[in-house]
């Protein structure tokens, strides 16, 4: 099977796609970049923690002027993943306010964003409505 | 008049709007001579300066504006903080007297922003032949689109549905009736880039840009400046009655930063660091929100409006939606909100509008503003927020009050 790279650090996609979180060892703050330090309590000290892949609906919006290169409309949405907000597309589900509701129940999916040249796939993250 | 406190002295902003033939330092000119002529001092008299401007930044607009208008050798500072950078200028001014360094200061915020498309989205990430992590977020592609939207209609969008959320009532249809106030209000105001009247429908019915926000629900990107020259009060005193008529006091000036929420890198937090500047303002001025005879706040979109209405406790927590619908932020309402036509309709060139919302209640302070006055105004609040993220308060309060 050929490599795969997910599209940002915090997607991790073994041993099943799942996003994860940095936990600030003192606080318990929660970030996805890579840190400095905590900016909550100032501590340095930090460690992974895995999100739960179903969430709800916290807010959205559907960006129709997407600017350069960005293929729109697309619904940009905060989805509540057990108590940690995480910023994704809502996809599977007609950009329209009236299909979208605030609170929803929503699912983790992973989409292709192609193959480079080496033959590695990069992987991308979004959420789909609950089955 | 105490010794030390700050009033402003002269003021004055350009119009709004689109200024081909006017560069950065035409417009910001025009901005700092009309608020010297309006405070009757010159520049000999200015003792510092205070200088904003965001997208020309490395430039030095301070002394540009000096090298056309006046070279003293006084000290400069060029300032640069998001949508807040106009009144963080002020603040320069305003501290430098505060701090006794000064006794008149000078403060000026410029932009041209015409033709300059939608603001934020972040980084591009470099495209090579193999996918390679980069930044902070070890992205392999832009992201902007994949993971969310960091554009700020985007962003905005997302803060008023997350007001709905939260407390319900805040619809598209809400949003747009706020849009129709401001566009209302901009009818009575000359300087203000958009002055037309426009129905519900024209406003839900214009292109979405970023749902729940249509192109009028949106902060126009325009040219514009805006200046003022403030003046400690032992120095007032000495100044002639006309000039102590029209002084304007500044009861409050507050700078936040955004403190830590949860969640706040992921959709920022305009909320806690809006509601602790003005917690600061009302304590430092002693005023009540009730006391406040006008407001001029931030509404880059007209989502921005209905959350800051509770942000700056115009109303209880969680009321914006039933304050509004009250008609209390029209003009003739119990707290008019934005008679200037916000940034909706009057235009926001960023770096200007901190000390333009400080014009427009000046201008009704003074008993000046015409045929859009708010009769008998004593106190008055502007409001600016940016992002990510610095937000000013100044609470002004007219020489007699």
């Amino acid at each position: 099977m050929a490599q795969q790279v997910p599209i940002v650090s915090y997607l991790r996609l073994d041993p099943a796609p799942h996003l994860s979180a940095s936990e600030c060892t003192s606080c318990g703050a929660r970030y996805f970049d890579r840190r400095n330090a905590c900016a909550s309590c100032f501590g340095s000290d930090f460690k992974h923690v895995e999100l739960p892949t179903d969430g709800t609906l916290r807010t959205y919006t559907i960006v129709t002027a997407g600017g350069t290169g960005i293929i729109a409309p697309f619904v940009s949405a905060i989805v509540d993943c057990g108590g940690t907000s995480v910023r994704g597309n809502v996809v599977n589900i007609e950009p329209t306010s009236e299909a979208l509701r605030l609170g929803m129940s929503l699912t983790l999916t992973t989409y292709s964003l192609g193959r480079d040249s080496a033959g590695t796939e990069a992987v991308g993250y979004a959420f789909e409505p609950a089955t | 008049m105490s010794d030390d406190d700050v009033w402003i002295l002269g003021i004055h902003m350009t119009k709004f709007g689109k200024h081909l033939d006017k560069d950065l330092v035409d417009l910001a000119s025009e901005s700092v001579l009309g608020a010297l002529a309006d405070g009757g001092v010159s520049m000999a008299d200015i003792e510092v300066i205070g200088a904003g401007n965001l997208l020309e930044a490395p430039n030095g607009i301070g002394q540009q504006l000096q090298h056309q208008i006046g070279q003293t050798g006084v000290p400069v500072y060029n300032v640069v903080n998001a949508c807040a950078t106009g009144a963080t200028a002020l603040r320069v001014a305003y501290l430098a007297i505060k701090a006794g360094e000064a006794n008149v200061g000078l403060a000026f915020g410029v932009e041209k922003l015409s033709g300059v498309g939608m603001l934020g989205g972040g980084a591009p990430v470099e495209a090579g032949s193999e996918w390679q992590p980069q930044g902070r977020f070890g992205a392999v592609v832009g992201l902007e689109g994949q993971t969310g939207t960091g554009t700020m209609p985007g962003v905005f969008g997302q803060i008023g549905l997350d007001y709905d959320h939260r407390y319900g009532g805040a619809t598209f249809e809400l949003f747009a009736r706020i849009s129709e106030k401001n566009h209302a209000h901009s009818t009575l105001n000359p300087l203000a880039a958009h002055q037309k009247r426009m129905s519900l429908e024209q406003i839900m019915g214009d292109p979405m840009v970023a749902y729940p926000n249509t192109r009028p629900m949106c902060s126009a990107n325009v040219d514009g400046a805006s200046a003022a020259v403030v003046v400690r009060g032992e120095k007032l005193r000495t100044l002639s009655l006309e000039q102590r008529r029209r002084a304007v006091k500044i009861s409050a000036s507050v700078l936040t930063s955004d403190p830590w929420q949860d969640s706040c890198h992921v959709l920022p937090d305009v909320n806690t660091i809006t509601r602790l500047a003005a917690r600061m303002a009302y304590e430092n001025a002693g005023v009540d929100p009730s006391d406040l005879d006008l407001v001029e706040l931030h509404d880059c979109f007209a989502t921005a409006e209905l959350v800051h209405y509770d942000n700056l406790m115009l109303c209880p927590e969680g009321g914006a939606v039933d304050f509004f619908n009250s008609g209390a932020t029209w003009r003739d309402g119990s707290t008019p909100v934005n008679v200037s036509g916000g940034l909706e309709s009057k235009g926001h060139p960023i770096a200007a509008t901190g000390i333009a919302n400080i014009w427009e209640i000046a201008t009704h302070l003074r008993g000046e503003a015409g045929p859009r006055q708010i009769e008998g105004a004593k106190v008055g609040m502007t409001h600016v927020f940016g992002l990510v993220s610095s937000c000013a308060v100044h609470i002004l309060e007219r020489a007699s009050a």
